[in-house]
């Protein structure tokens, strides 16, 4: 597990092209259904093996929201805690299912200091791929905020 | 069969119709979260992903990096305002709303869906929009309304449609903190695909050949003879290679054979065949060869000269062929229709 980052990355610390510290989730059957469950999604899909296999699929799978989580923590774990998530857009592959393990990776697409902002942060664009072994899991791009040295305050 | 095609296509124009009815209609009335953002579910969301960023569980660390205090992690916009258990189909809140007769516009949307066969869901999009953090003691109110219905699609996991929901996110002042557009696909699991909807293709079946599948038709796997000097041969053909008689007869085939040759094909795949489809060049004992499919067997244990039998199979309503089997159960156990027909 690789902890939160202690000291929040500036804007200036931030280039085009940096890439990410991987993130690798084991994707145990506990894991599945804890985050289903802490997401209060009781799809049968996410937690009865039995049913999920009746309705097409080989087994139980992660649910979406739960990806969502893992994209977050990934970007902030990186960011670091005063780091602010403006949007994430995610697309959905390859399923993740139990007995697998999701590699998540990405690299800084786009740095902007948006002159009409005036709290002092800086925009960054993630591009982002969780992996398993089918494939992609999930593709996306996610756009947080940092302080900057160079945006005014007043 | 092309009559069937073009009702079939009337069939899903009236569905398309029908579901393009619901686009721009609210999904179901405003909900609104049964708890204020709280710390507790936020404990159990962190814990569960393994997140040990400090602002979403300590008041300090959230003061001392710029939150006017503990914040819920982003992502967990949704999980506030989700039913939980009560959603289930012996939830209460179900029998709550059954209670009430009224079915919203997603329910009336995804009951149209069920009865058109697109049974199984799946999650393909997300996209999440946040205006400012959430904070403990928030209180959420979620309005969704039916964004778009996609016309049926080919997808890797079976025909279906997209639904797009579009869903804003408002706090306990009326006040937009986040938008979401979601995506699914309601799709028909491959495994319950109509035999009907996809057909193999026809044989062109001439004067010549005609005996071979009406032969086929009533269980017998038939070889042309020359009645002139009984020189027997296939593919069907009017005269003879050997003596150019015209005249000619036929018998019943044992059924027995041998793989003289065979391929299996993965690529390109066609809507009616199984694969991957082994297919094999089978030399019958007669002498004569001819070509087809290769059942009750794993493509990998298919080797030439193996002993194999006919069998004839009615691929649909219209069409019976010859297919074969190997003559004596191949990986013993493992193949439970070779066994049991052995």
């Amino acid at each position: 597990m690789s902890p939160v980052r202690a000291e929040t990355l500036r804007f200036e610390e931030i280039s085009v092209g940096d890439t990410l510290p991987e993130l690798a989730i084991p994707l145990t059957r506990t894991l599945i259904v804890a985050t289903a469950i802490a997401s209060r999604d009781y799809q049968d899909v996410h937690h009865d093996p039995g049913l999920a296999v009746e309705r097409g699929s080989p087994d139980i799978f992660m649910n979406i929201l739960t990806t969502n989580g893992f994209v977050g923590r990934f970007v902030t774990d990186w960011a670091g805690p005063g780091a602010l998530i403006e949007s994430v857009s995610i697309r959905l592959g390859a399923p993740n299912y139990p007995g697998d393990t999701m590699t998540l990776t990405g690299t800084v697409t786009t740095t902007e200091l948006p002159a009409q902002r005036h709290d002092g942060r800086g925009v960054v664009e993630v591009t982002l791929r969780g992996a398993n072994s089918r494939g992609d899991h999930v593709t996306g791009t996610v756009r947080l905020s940092v302080p900057s040295d160079g945006a005014g305050t007043s | 069969m092309a009559s069937g095609r073009s009702d079939a296509t009337t069939d899903a124009d009236a569905l398309l119709a029908q579901l393009r009815a619901f686009e721009g209609r609210p999904s179901g009335p405003p909900a609104e979260a049964r708890d204020e953002v709280n710390q507790a579910m936020i404990r159990h969301w962190v814990d569960a992903m393994g997140d040990d960023n400090p602002v979403y569980v300590d008041e300090e660390s959230a003061r001392a990096n710029g939150f006017p205090g503990v914040v819920a992690p982003p992502t967990m916009l949704q999980a506030w305002i989700m039913r939980g258990y009560l959603s289930q189909p012996d939830g209460a809140w179900k029998a709550q709303r059954d209670a009430s007769g009224e079915a919203s516009a997603q329910e009336q949307l995804f009951d149209a869906l069920n009865a058109a066969g697109f049974t199984s869901v799946v999650a393909t999009n997300c996209d999440q929009e946040y205006v400012r953090p959430i904070v403990l003691g928030d209180r959420l109110t979620v309005t969704s309304v039916i964004d778009s219905v996609s016309p049926e699609k080919h997808t890797g996991l079976g025909d279906g449609h997209f639904v797009t929901t579009r869903l804003e996110f408002t706090d306990q002042h009326g006040e937009r903190v986040a938008t979401m557009r979601f995506r699914i696909l309601r799709f028909r699991p491959q495994s319950s695909r109509p035999k009907d909807v996809a057909l193999r293709p026809r044989p062109a079946i001439t004067h010549d050949i005609a005996f071979f599948f009406e032969g086929a038709r009533n269980g017998t796997l038939l070889i042309q003879r020359c009645a002139q000097c009984g020189v027997l041969r296939h593919p069907p053909r009017p005269a003879c290679a050997s003596c150019g008689s015209f005249e000619w007869d036929t018998v019943t085939a044992s059924g027995r054979g041998t793989v003289y040759s065979f391929v299996v094909v993965h690529h390109p795949q066609v809507a009616a065949f199984d694969y991957p489809l082994p297919i094999a060049v089978v030399e019958l004992e007669e002498g004569t060869r001819l070509v087809g499919d290769l059942i009750g067997i794993d493509p990998a244990d298919v080797e030439i000269g193996m002993p194999v039998v006919a069998e004839m199979v009615a691929v649909d309503d219209e069409l019976t062929i010859p297919m074969f089997r190997p003559a004596v159960p191949v990986g013993a156990g493992r193949v439970g229709a070779v066994t049991g027909d052995a």
